[in-house]
């Protein structure tokens, strides 16, 4: 099965998400090409999805049409592109979310989406209710649609290929939409889904003001990334693109910190891969304690800081 | 303009699902069923356009059993004004879905088709972007703030990055997230009102639409359980068991 990856890029770096990606690509057991659709940018990010091992070539669509990642005019590139290969795969982010089910409509396929793992050439499992249930589904489609959950396939290592690179070029504008702007949220922090490290923290923690006096110290203390619930970021203690769980990021660190969390499903379900998960909850019956490697049954407010001194 | 809101029936969002033992799906017997929680948030902002002046009709549709009128009743009780069932018993995917839903914009003309940016049941997020393309329209998949302005929309969206926001020309299809608003609870009055609206009942046939399923479900498991850990007495223990285990350095 050849399959087409869509690289994901962001101000000229490629994530480590298209490395996972092409990781669950190989698994189909062909050979596993790249597409860089960007702007002025694309070039050099051609060169580094170039050098991921087991690449065999690099498409690369470089049109400012291109550079947001709008799913109106990057969908119909990658339909046009598909009469050469069997599958298309993208990493479930928001990015992979918002174009590949276009591309399937395109195409008249039945995406496969969030894939943990490829048990056939056609056969995968999914997550479905939460990741309360896992679903091992056939596709019958002629050509596959596949986003990919990208915490539970390692990364392809980022050196080592010599791919080749080739241009190609789209309808480019499709006149539907435009791009107005982004913005970022900036940290100097390790990113959420790739941290060794995660401190994650709950409604508990009262205010934007508490939140961080709470968290950062313990986080800055371990190099480790922020997370939130969504009642955190409901409450507007921290920004949206720090929810973890099933509408947020899915997360699965070696360290999962949970601070004033109760544990929720839908929280549970973006960490509960989690290496080691320790819970801080003054609420003994919080449902955390229930998948929490160690518990700690206190007052946040007391316990968080003496963690953050005796580590 | 004409909003078109499709709406889904679920396992309420606060149930636990349980896998069936013969592992052929999710046990759904007596249970509960809401309408999925991103569609409402679709329907309250339709409500909202509705009462900012920029929208004039609000068409609730579903696709589903039966009992799938009383999702579509809520819809109404909150504030639309008529609504449309598809009914079969099959499980209907979501390119078919998108399918029976670009039919009906075929004949309604929506100017927006709002909706929840996934269903919690199957989880896939990919409907609205479906639909998007089988119309030829942009999409704003999810959406935090949605804002008409003359024939375009202009959309803020969550993105792994932060916020990004586009702008978009009508038709659109803009699908939900859950920070869009807070969706309200039908007065009884208006779940009184709600049942003498018109709900057309249809078929998939009435539209063309064939939904044979492309992916087979092989099996349906419970997810590895996570066995419970232990609960430590103070920081000190919770500090020197996590250098054992080499979570900490
Ligand atoms: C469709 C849908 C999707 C959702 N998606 C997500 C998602 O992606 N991510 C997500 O997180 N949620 C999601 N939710 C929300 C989820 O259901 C919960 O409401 C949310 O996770 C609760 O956040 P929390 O644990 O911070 O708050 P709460 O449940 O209020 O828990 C707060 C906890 O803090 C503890 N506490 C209070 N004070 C202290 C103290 N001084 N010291 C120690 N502990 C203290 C309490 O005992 C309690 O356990 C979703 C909901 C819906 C309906």
């Amino acid at each position: 099965m050849s399959a087409l990856v869509l690289a994901e890029h962001d101000g000229g770096v490629l994530s480590a998400a298209t490395l996972a990606t092409v990781t669950a690509a190989a698994a189909l057991g062909g050979p596993v090409h790249v597409l860089v659709a960007g702007g002025d940018d694309a070039a050099g990010v051609a060169d580094a999805a170039a050098a991921i091992a087991g690449v065999e070539k690099v498409l690369v669509a470089q049109d400012a049409a291109y550079g947001a990642q709008l799913a109106e005019n990057v969908a119909p590139l990658i339909a046009g592109l598909m009469d050469g290969y069997d599958a298309f795969l993208a990493p479930a982010t928001t990015t992979g979310k918002n174009i590949a089910p276009r591309v399937a409509a395109l195409l008249d396929v039945m995406q496969v989406s969030e894939i943990i793992s490829v048990e056939g050439p056609k056969t995968f499992t999914r997550p479905i209710y939460a990741g309360n249930a896992v679903a091992t589904v056939q596709s019958s489609d002629a050509r596959l649609v596949i986003t990919v959950r990208t915490t539970t396939f390692d990364k392809a290592a980022a050196t080592g290929g010599s791919a080749t690179v080739e241009a190609v070029s789209g309808p480019g504008d499709a006149g539907l939409s435009s791009f107005v702007g982004l913005e970022a949220s900036r940290s100097e922090r390790p990113e959420l889904t790739s941290a060794g490290i995660i401190v994650s923290g709950g409604r508990a923690l009262k205010d934007a003001e508490t939140f961080s006096q709470i968290i950062t110290p313990l986080a800055d203390k371990l190099g480790a990334a922020i997370g939130a619930s969504r009642a955190a970021v409901d409450a507007g203690y921290i920004s949206n693109d720090y929810q973890v769980g099933q509408t947020g990021k899915i997360v699965a660190p070696d360290l999962y910190i949970a601070v004033g969390i109760s544990g929720a499903i839908q929280h549970l379900a973006g960490m509960k891969d989690s290496k080691v998960i320790v819970a801080i909850n003054k609420d003994p019956d919080a449902p955390i304690f229930q998948i929490a490697d160690l518990g700690l049954v206190a007052d946040l407010f007391q316990a968080v800081p003496e963690l953050t001194g005796k580590l | 303009m004409k909003i078109l809101v499709p709406v889904k029936r679920v396992i309420d969002y606060n149930l636990k699902p349980r896998v069936k033992a013969d592992g052929s799906g999710v046990d759904l017997t007596n249970i509960k069923m809401s309408m999925n929680p991103f569609d409402e948030i679709a329907v309250e902002e339709a409500i909202r356009l509705r009462e900012k002046g920029a929208a004039s009709e609000i068409v609730a549709v579903s696709i589903g059993p039966a009992k799938a009128q009383e999702t579509l009743r809520t819809a109404l009780a909150m504030g639309a004004d008529r609504a449309i069932l598809v009914e079969t018993d099959d499980q209907v995917e979501p390119l078919a879905v998108a399918r029976i839903l670009k039919a009906i914009a075929d004949e309604e003309a929506p100017g927006m088709v709002l909706m929840g940016k996934q269903a919690i049941d199957d989880d896939c997020n990919q409907t609205g972007q479906m639909l998007a393309a089988l119309m030829g329209r942009p999409q704003g998949t999810f959406a935090s703030l949605v804002a008409i302005e003359g024939d375009h929309v202009s959309v803020t969206r969550e993105v792994d990055g932060g916020l990004e926001t586009v702008k978009l020309a009508l038709p659109a299809v803009v699908t939900t997230d859950l920070r869009l608003n807070e969706p309200r609870y039908a007065s009884l009055p208006n779940i009184m009102k709600a049942k003498k609206k018109p709900l057309d009942v249809k078929s998939p046939a009435d539209y063309g639409v064939d939904t044979t399923p492309r992916l087979t479900t092989l099996k349906v498991e419970e997810p590895p359980v996570r066995q419970a850990g232990e609960v430590v007495g103070s920081v000190d223990e919770l500090v020197t068991k996590l250098k054992a285990m080499g979570a900490v350095a």
